[in-house]
């Protein structure tokens, strides 16, 4: 028992410095979804399953999708900034032309 | 502030927290003992009292009753938080919106149909998904879960149906208006148990009803109830948020198609 809740500290702390070291955002949601996962083992092998119910749940599904719905919207925003800078360019361009 | 500055400001609260963290580290008990009393005393008694075999569920919706109530409002005022803040903006229109429900579209292509393996395995999993999240519900003062737990594996299952279908069919699923209704009611349901209690001439949520048969899902009296409430309240609060999220998230595509 002693030697699996040591290893799933080292992983847990792995996992967690890993996530931390990704840089990109997407990697990294995915990164703490499995550091979530991960987490949830530690409290069932810690005897907490009520805990590790909640982590699993909110830790693995809940909190990766809320960081994937923002990033989707982020990256759109900044997609539309550069689509209507390429059009304000494209028609600056133009009216020199003429 | 130089680069200097700030990694001598670094390496000096490093090492001060280094030296306080191993100065309270010293002072804990021994890994994997435990020294306070609550614990022996709640696992001695906890059965007893309240005919519930999982006590922490016990100490969750009786014993300490009153601070998961709280608990439970703090989730309530974020998801309104949240929906106030992600609401739908006057520039936003509502037909816009309507657009974009029909189409779910992104930035200059169509959105990817779901393959066929993610449309028959997620929507197999539907079913069982439902059945767990109620087993969970159900089964909180017997075994481990309980209202919270079994209220997000509920709201996960409208997820499922969005990611075989559209935004469409999960906005059908879990319409908007039944979802509040079903979060509200959850939420009063805990209050109103604990009116029940002074009702009855005794404390606020007190367990009044009663307790049955140790070891069957009917047991425990309020426990169960508050328990069923509260996922009610957790599965709406969560299928709300991805509401608003979702919302926000394919709103925007559509306006940066025009």
């Amino acid at each position: 028992m002693l030697i699996l809740q040591i290893a799933i500290l080292v992983m847990v702390a792995a996992a967690g410095t890993a996530v931390v070291l990704t840089r990109d955002p997407t990697s990294q949601v995915i990164g703490i979804s499995f550091f979530g996962l991960l987490l949830a083992l530690m409290f069932f092998i810690f005897q907490a399953p009520d805990v590790a119910l909640s982590q699993i749940v909110i830790g693995a599904v809940a909190l990766p999708l809320m960081f994937l719905l923002t990033l989707a919207k982020v990256r759109l925003n900044v997609d539309i900034a550069r689509i209507s800078d390429q059009q304000n360019a494209k028609r600056k361009e133009n009216e020199e032309a003429a | 502030m130089s680069r200097r500055v700030r990694s001598v400001l670094f390496v000096g609260s490093a090492l001060a927290v280094f030296f306080v963290y191993l100065w309270a580290a010293r002072g804990l008990p021994r890994f994997g003992h435990y020294q306070g009393p609550y614990g022996d005393v709640i696992n001695q008694v906890g059965v007893f009292e309240r005919h519930a075999t999982d006590l922490v569920t016990a100490v969750n919706f009786d014993y300490r009753g009153f601070d998961t109530l709280g608990e439970e409002f703090i989730l309530f005022i974020s998801v309104i938080g949240v929906t106030l803040l992600l609401r739908q903006q006057p520039e936003e229109a509502k037909d816009e919106q309507d657009n974009m429900a029909k189409n779910d579209e992104s930035l200059g292509r169509d959105a990817p149909e779901p393959s066929d393996a993610t449309k028959v395995m997620t929507l197999a999993l539907v079913g069982p998904l439902v059945a767990f999240g109620i087993y969970i519900v159900t089964h909180g003062q017997l075994s481990p879960g309980g209202g919270f737990q079994g209220g997000v594996i509920l709201a996960t299952a409208p997820l499922l149906v969005y990611l075989a279908g559209d935004y469409k069919t999960f906005q059908r699923v879990a319409s908007h208006t039944v979802v509040e209704i079903g979060e509200a009611i959850g939420a009063c349901a805990y209050v109103a148990v604990g009116l029940a209690g002074m009702a009855g001439g005794g404390l606020f949520l007190q367990n009044v009803l009663p307790l049955g048969t140790t070891g069957n899902i009917n047991s425990a009296g309020t426990i169960a109830v508050i328990s069923a409430g509260v996922g009610l309240e957790v599965a709406g609060g969560f299928v709300l948020l991805m509401h608003s999220f979702l919302e926000q998230a394919l709103s925007l595509r559509l306006r940066s198609k025009q």
